[in-house]
């Protein structure tokens, strides 16, 4: 009764009890559509209505796609599942090795906050230019050629991959098929 | 205007509601002036209301409350599936199908064909 759960002694601080169930980051279920090849049109974001085809996915749960870039401009990129139409149509990606990318590869650099002086201060901020790594570039390419050889023995493909995708009058996107 | 066309033992009908949406049935029997008996192959005979049928053009040679077995035999007789996918009603029921199974790749390459054909008349009547 009582005296089994009693404890000897009430502690005059309070004890905080941990939690016994600590919660895990796990990363989210890729959809059973979603294969390596699927071309997925991306909803949001500046690249919006665009078809990319989807390499893998990553261990936050993110997908890694790629346009490519040559293609529609899109580069190796990250995008959530959520954001995201899978489409029925399946690129082969297979020749493509993707093994090397990660999180942590498209983690930005950490920027240092300038003092600013005060003449500085009343100038209007001046954007440095972004500028992409050559080691970027390289690997966009190396991704990209055999998925382009892929692209190109479809007939209209490449077309289909460079237009964007959008929604007309008369259109019911929940009756659609992708 | 005269009706032309009437609920009969052995008039095919399509059904336009429900579950059996889109089906082709035989008329087998009038139940009551609500009701039909209706069969069809791959299907159990059952009741429906007549407001779910739109009767069809196509009527076959069947007695009334006829078996399954006649009623199998006459529809491959009056070859009713082919006169039904030959005519422009089911014809469009057909296109309206495979419409809607369209995948988006397939959209794209009919939406492109389209203006292609669309810019080779203009050319054309230019």
């Amino acid at each position: 009764m009582a005296e089994a759960t009693a404890p000897k002694s009430y502690s005059l601080d309070a004890v905080k009890k941990p939690l016994k169930r600590a919660r895990v980051n796990r990363p989210s279920k890729l959809r059973t559509s979603i294969t390596p090849g699927t071309v997925l049109i991306i909803l949001a974001g500046r690249d919006k209505g665009k078809r990319v085809v989807f390499l893998k996915q990553l261990e936050s749960g993110l997908l890694l796609v790629t346009g490519p870039f040559k293609v529609n401009r899109v580069p190796l990129r990250r995008v959530n599942q959520r954001y995201v139409i899978a489409t029925s149509t399946k690129v082969d990606v297979s020749g493509s090795d993707v093994a090397k990318f990660d999180d942590s590869y498209f983690a930005g650099e950490q920027k240092k906050k300038e003092k600013k002086s005060e003449g500085e201060f009343f100038e209007t901020e001046k954007k440095e230019k972004k500028v992409v790594s050559q080691a970027r570039k390289d690997d966009q390419a190396a991704v990209d050629d055999k998925i382009l050889a892929a692209v190109a023995s479809e007939p209209l493909l490449k077309e289909y991959l460079s237009a964007r995708f959008s929604l007309t009058s008369g259109d019911k996107p929940h009756r659609m098929q992708f | 205007m005269p009706f032309r066309r009437y609920v009969e033992v052995g008039r095919v009908c399509m059904v336009n509601f429900g579950p059996m949406y889109g089906k082709l049935v035989v008329v087998v029997d009038i139940i009551d002036q609500n009701r039909a008996l209706v069969d069809f192959t791959g299907m159990e005979r059952q009741q429906i209301n007549y407001k779910r049928l739109s009767l069809t053009d196509i009527t076959i040679d069947i007695p009334k409350a006829a078996s399954k077995k006649e009623l199998r035999a006459a529809i491959e007789a009056a070859e009713v599936q082919s006169k039904w996918e030959a005519s422009s009603w089911g014809r469009k029921l057909l296109i309206q199908k495979k419409r809607a199974a369209l995948t988006d790749f397939e959209r794209f390459k009919i939406a492109t064909a389209r203006s292609q054909k669309a810019k080779a008349v203009k050319k054309a009547l230019a």
